[in-house]
């Protein structure tokens, strides 16, 4: 167990690492330097002045030894200031984590609850005419451009029918139930844009499972088709759907940050977009890495949940894989 | 399994079986159908143009949001312009970056699974971790940076580097570098299994190079699944120019393309929900129609598969 943690945390530690240095030399290569910007907004800073900055700031200094500098300030614990925002980014960040959190969490929730017996039902009556139509309903899901989704969700809902808002998270001091009305459209376009793609590895993961032998024998000693299903076919089919549904928490992300674009939705995703966009680049990278993290975070949670679900699964064999 | 049976009895009935697994799929035959019309409009857009006597890059300002009729068939968009025949032109960039960045991808990851699935050893493990790496990732974040970076600060001639299809080769480029992972994991599985036979054997043992065993005789028995991942990975590639292009990094204006048709459209939800629809329905139809084509080839071409 012990060596198992370790050798994940490794593994994240590693990626973040590659990543950090990667969006760090990505971000170097922006158009835009900050101090351009604020020589150019303030009549009264002299290029003369612009050069001393840079040099103040260890700008003027090759990329390689800024991100050696970088990494040595973040790993002591500062991670530095939003330019646009003038405050520490992990004070904008968190809160805006926190709604991102609420959106995935509701979505994915939401998926894995239609995704399952839906997936259920195409496996147990396979080339049926309800098979073919849940298929259809799959190709479309994952065929869908999700941001055109929130767009038509906004012209039918909330133009057409003003029975939600177009975007916009309520007041900020609201407690999550008033702010409900705010989430329907956003959870739902997210929820459609990955429920697809998890009906269709339900159905193929319970086809799979329903051909088993242990199924024939718990037909064969007389149990009920539902007890068949559920009881010994479902707990079985989970398991290639919790690998996929952490495989899918990076595109689950990407999905946020249309979604919270698309409907003003502060989120991380949107905040990212935001300041990447907007040459706020010390918040670009630090959101970009926590966003890596929290994805990382997801996938090992699912192993963990993979070795609960499976007995024949321990630790130790997930140490060797 | 016998060495010789299947390797004649397989080359012989390949062609018309696999035209008959292909047939059998009607949903795969209407995409196909389909594909060839949008591809077939798209590249008679200057002809089409020319027959319905409009211009698509004209601005007409006493023409705006106009309904369709006989010259315009789709009406005209905020600046006056044919939605028609501009979705014909935008078809024709955003058919040609998803073939080409798919095929790019394609490349990337053929060249990583055979490597990966040959050598074996250190040199797979090392693939591997960086594919599943580059899979968990939050990819649109970063294509957003990619998509966001100076060129001219790569060393990139200004000229190149501000040229109006500047959009359109980088757009390409950065969907390649992220979009190689599922054909790379596809093709390292398969060379898995090609890998043991005995053909491979044979040529192993008469001191083929390695690079030479992998182009000759692995990557021809790769074929199936790198077609099957390259047609899919098609609709994906369309739906992520649509997105960026659409956030406005993608393909710059006055290129259309069928994402960046829709920037405008979110504020124009009220007053011209048309301009909205269109392109989007466009997308849709076109990936949705990838994706049954990919599935209908992937049924034909692997044996193995059962119809279930």
């Amino acid at each position: 167990m012990l060596a198992f943690l370790t050798r994940r945390v490794l593994g994240m530690t590693i990626v973040l690492a590659v990543m950090s240095f990667v969006v760090f030399m990505l971000i170097g290569l922006m158009p835009g330097d900050p101090i351009d910007i604020m020589i150019a907004s303030n009549p009264e800073l002299t290029p003369a002045d612009g050069e001393r900055l840079k040099r103040l700031h260890g700008l003027d200094l090759p990329l390689w030894e800024r991100y050696r500098n970088w990494l040595g300030v973040a790993l002591s614990g500062d991670l530095g200031f939003s330019r646009t925002y003038n405050r520490p980014v992990l004070d904008i960040l968190l809160p805006r984590l926190g709604n991102t959190v609420i959106l995935l969490g509701l979505s994915s929730l939401a998926a894995i609850a239609i995704a399952i017996p839906l997936g259920v039902i195409a496996a147990t009556r396979p080339q049926s005419p309800v098979d073919g139509a849940i298929n259809l309903f799959c190709f479309a899901g994952i065929s869908v451009p999700p941001f055109w989704l929130a767009l038509i969700f906004i012209l039918l809902f909330a133009v057409t029918l003003g029975w939600l808002p177009a975007g916009g998270m309520g007041a900020p001091d609201a407690c999550l139930f008033a702010r409900l009305e705010f989430l329907v459209l956003p959870v739902a376009t997210l929820t459609i844009a990955s429920l697809a793609g998890y009906t269709r590895f339900a159905r193929s993961a319970m086809i799979e499972v329903l051909r088993q032998d242990y199924i024939r024998t718990a037909r064969a000693k007389g149990l009920g088709p539902a007890r068949t299903v559920f009881g010994h076919g479902l707990r079985n089919a989970m398991l290639p759907l919790t690998t996929i549904i952490a495989l899918d928490f990076g595109s689950l992300f990407s999905g946020a940050l249309i979604t919270e674009t698309m409907f003003g939705y502060l989120g991380m995703g949107k905040l990212i977009y935001d300041s990447i966009l907007g040459n706020d680049f010390n918040l670009a990278l630090v959101g970009l890495l926590l966003a890596t993290l929290v994805v990382l975070i997801g996938n090992f949670l699912a192993d963990i949940a993979y070795a609960v679900l499976d007995p024949r699964i321990s630790f130790r064999a997930l140490e060797a894989a | 399994m016998s060495s010789i049976a299947p390797l004649t009895g397989a080359a012989q009935s390949e062609p018309p079986l696999f035209w008959l697994r292909l047939r059998r799929s009607r949903a795969a035959l209407v995409s196909a159908v389909i594909l060839i019309i949008i591809t077939s409009l798209a590249l008679l857009a200057p002809v089409i143009e020319f027959l319905l006597g409009v211009d698509a890059t004209r601005v007409d300002l006493f023409n705006q949001y106009a309904a369709p009729d006989s010259t315009h068939w789709l009406g005209t968009d905020e600046a006056g312009r044919d939605v028609f025949v501009r979705l014909l032109y935008g078809g024709r960039i955003s058919l040609l970056v998803g073939l080409v960045a798919a095929l790019g991808a394609a490349v990337i990851g053929t060249t990583i699974g055979l490597f990966a699935g040959y050598h074996g050893g250190w040199l797979d493990t090392v693939l591997m971790r960086t594919t599943d790496g580059v899979i968990a990732l939050p990819l649109l974040p970063l294509l957003i940076v990619l998509a966001a970076i100076d060129l001219s600060k790569l060393g990139i001639p200004e000229a190149i580097a501000n040229s109006e299809m500047a959009s359109l080769y980088r757009i390409v480029f950065i969907i390649a570098i992220v979009g190689w992972t599922t054909v790379a994991r596809l093709v390292r599985a398969a060379t898995l299994s090609v890998r043991t036979r005995e053909f491979v054997r044979a040529a192993e043992a008469m001191g083929a190079s390695s690079a030479k065993i992998m182009l000759r005789h692995i990557l021809p028995n790769v074929v199936s699944p790198i077609i099957v991942a390259t047609t899919l990975s098609i609709g994906v590639v369309i739906l992520l120019e649509s997105v960026l292009s659409f956030l406005g990094l993608g393909i710059q204006p006055p290129i259309p393309s069928w994402g960046n048709m829709l920037t405008n459209a979110q504020e124009l939800a009220t007053r011209a929900p048309a301009l909205a629809i269109w392109p989007g329905t466009v997308i849709f139809v076109t990936v949705m129609a990838f994706n049954f084509l990919g599935d209908g080839l992937q049924d034909a071409l692997d044996p193995r598969s059962v119809r279930r």
